[in-house]
């Protein structure tokens, strides 16, 4: 497959606000906010029903990191994009369920699985993530973390920046389905 | 090689001899599935995607089932996005009053078969496993890229496989199984992994059975849940369906990442507390708990079969004066079903109201919603916190038989305290 231009890589730096063990989507975006799919609407109630201030308290660029099985229950996408669309940077967990997982990498949500920086990080630290070698630096400790890297097949999704370009790329190279 | 069940429908859909669990494959999908919550958003990165056109519709379905009859107007706005799009693009779209909560419909309308690949943008896409397909969840971009390519990226799971001996009580049926399983194993039990249920204890079991133990599989976090297909899933495909399905089977020496081995004879029926589905209690150790509201139905518990254990503790009988109870049909089929058995009578006598088909409540959209301290007892599949409307009200999981028996009792109750 030829590359597409990457996209730009981001600076993902800011505050982490830490939540626990088995974060579902309802809690990310309760159903009650979902008869929309406008991105701006959705940010306004980001983790609403985990803690209703975090929209208020946090600042654009800063990072959620939870616990184990983050984004468990609904495959509904409005979860991550509602994270995205609220200006978290990225999320940090021990681990994603599988769903959550694939939506994010799909829109482009940048998400790192590392148990080790998940216990070492405190509420507030200033936190610094590069992206592409999987390294979160943790500026107010001194520490830093290697997050488990993606498979090939998936670096490659990210890279391109989504899996809709993913699929524009593959229906420009007639690997589609569309002539067919 | 040995193979399991999973891993043999995903070669046969990738179009390889055989592939292994960790192995990324892009599969050829037998249905794409959306409802007008996942539909919607994929319908926006479809039309966002250059060259895009459906790789064809017969193999994409929209289902209107979640906030339907539109229950605002932004709801209805979403419906009609995707009623447009549908029409547009000639896929199969089932409106209100010819459609149904869409796990149930589409095995009713005969548009899953053993052996089949569903991808579907709900995460209870899960359920098809009932029949010896593989049913697993996407999300709204996914089901774009599946509407276009006719394909999906799957990594092949690992299988866990849960052996049931015995014969189930009276009152415990499929729905305590996958209770008392996800409280053993937990809410993250079965992550990224198939689980298989096998075991005389199922093979017994009716398809209404299976239907709500793989519909629960994703409550373990699992990519799917299946059953291998046998001559009572070819009974109910047959009289569904003029597709012939493929029966796959695990190989005798398939490996397993685990296995577990429950006694269902002596069981009782389960009910999961709040806020996890994994939170399992025996139904004797919670009962007397009170309830504001009992659901029954939705996709886990709302065929007919399902219909028919809450009417037989629910006839000639009224429910306690300071609960309401709703009971929902899975599809416009089950719901006429029940009608003409007499069930739909009996509920009405007994004082419950009676619903179109609806996810409504099951997510806190309408049709049932909680308030501030309230609890409901619902025989769907999610206890999270807010699930069915405040954040600081209370659902919990349990079956029909019980379901029933609570609506009767005004708090938490096995059936046999209200059976003669």
């Amino acid at each position: 497959m030829p590359q597409l231009k990457k996209q730009e890589s981001q600076a993902i730096r800011g505050k982490a606000w830490k939540f626990g063990k088995n974060i579902d989507t309802d809690a990310i975006i309760p159903a009650r906010r979902c008869n929309t799919s406008d991105p701006k609407e959705l940010a306004k109630y980001c983790m609403e029903d985990a803690d209703k201030d975090f929209v208020k308290k946090m600042t654009p660029g800063d990072l959620i990191v939870a616990d184990s099985n983050f984004g468990c229950g609904s495959s509904r996408e409005v979860a991550p994009l509602a994270i995205k669309s609220a200006g978290v940077s990225a999320v940090i967990a021990k681990s994603f369920a599988r769903i959550f997982f694939r939506n994010s990498i799909n829109i482009g949500l940048p998400i790192l699985e590392c148990p080790e920086a998940v216990a070492s990080i405190q509420e507030g630290d200033e936190i610094d993530v590069n992206t592409p070698k999987g390294i979160i630096r943790n500026l107010t400790r001194s520490e830093s973390y290697q997050a488990v890297p993606f498979p090939d097949f998936l670096q490659q999704i990210i890279d391109l920046g989504g899996l809709s370009a993913y699929v524009e790329t593959r229906l420009a190279t007639n690997n589609g389905k569309d002539d067919s | 090689m040995s193979h399991t069940l999973a891993e043999k429908i995903l070669a046969d859909k990738c179009g390889k001899d055989e592939v292994f669990p960790g192995e990324f494959i892009n599969a050829k999908v037998d249905m794409v599935l959306a409802s007008e919550l996942s539909g919607v958003l994929a319908v926006d990165e479809f039309e966002k995607i250059k060259g895009a056109r459906v790789f064809d519709p017969e193999k994409i379905v929209f289902v209107m089932d979640h906030f339907t009859p539109a229950k605002d107007i932004n709801s209805a706005e979403i419906v009609k996005r995707c009623r447009e799009f549908a029409r547009e693009n000639g896929i199969r779209f089932y409106d209100v009053g010819r459609a149904g909560i869409q796990h149930i419909l589409l095995p009713e309308q005969g548009l899953v078969v053993p052996g089949d690949l569903i991808a579907g943008a709900d995460s209870h896409t899960c359920t098809y496993g009932f029949l010896g397909a593989f049913g697993t969840g996407i999300g709204s971009t996914d089901a774009a890229a599946a509407m276009i390519l006719g394909e999906v990226w799957l990594k092949v799971p690992e299988t866990i496989k849960f052996i049931y001996h015995g014969k189930p009580p009276k009152w415990v049926g499929g729905k305590d199984l996958i209770l008392h399983t996800i409280g053993q194993i937990g809410v993250d039990g079965a992550m990224y992994q198939a689980m298989e249920f096998t075991g005389e204890a199922v093979v017994s079991l009716g398809m209404a059975d299976r239907f709500s133990m793989a519909n629960m599989a994703i409550e373990a976090g699992a990519m799917a849940g299946v059953f291998a297909a046998d001559e009572t899933t070819r009974a109910f495909v047959e009289k569904r369906s003029q597709r012939e399905g493929k029966y796959w089977q695990s190989d005798e020496n398939a490996e397993f990442a685990e296995t577990y081995e429950f006694d269902t004879s002596q069981m009782e029926p389960f009910v999961a507390l709040p806020y996890l589905p994994e939170n399992v209690k025996s139904v004797s150790e919670i009962a007397g708990q009170e309830i504001d509201q009992v659901l029954i139905g939705m996709c886990t518990n709302g065929n007919l079969e399902d219909l028919r254990a809450a009417a037989e503790i629910l006839k000639g009988k009224k429910i306690h004066p300071d609960l309401r109870a709703v009971i929902i049909p899975g599809t416009q089929k089950v719901y006429l079903d029940a009608l003409n058995e007499g069930l739909i009578e009996i509920f009405i006598e007994a004082n419950c109201s009676v619903s179109t088909p609806t996810c409504g409540p099951c997510l806190g959209g309408h049709m049932g919603v909680l308030a501030e301290g309230e609890r409901c007892l619902s025989t769907s599949n999610r206890n999270f916190r807010g699930r069915m409307g405040h954040p600081n009200s209370e659902v919990y999981l349990a079956n029909p038989y019980v379901a029933a028996a609570t609506a009767l009792a005004g708090h938490i109750t096995s059936p046999n305290e209200v059976v003669n």
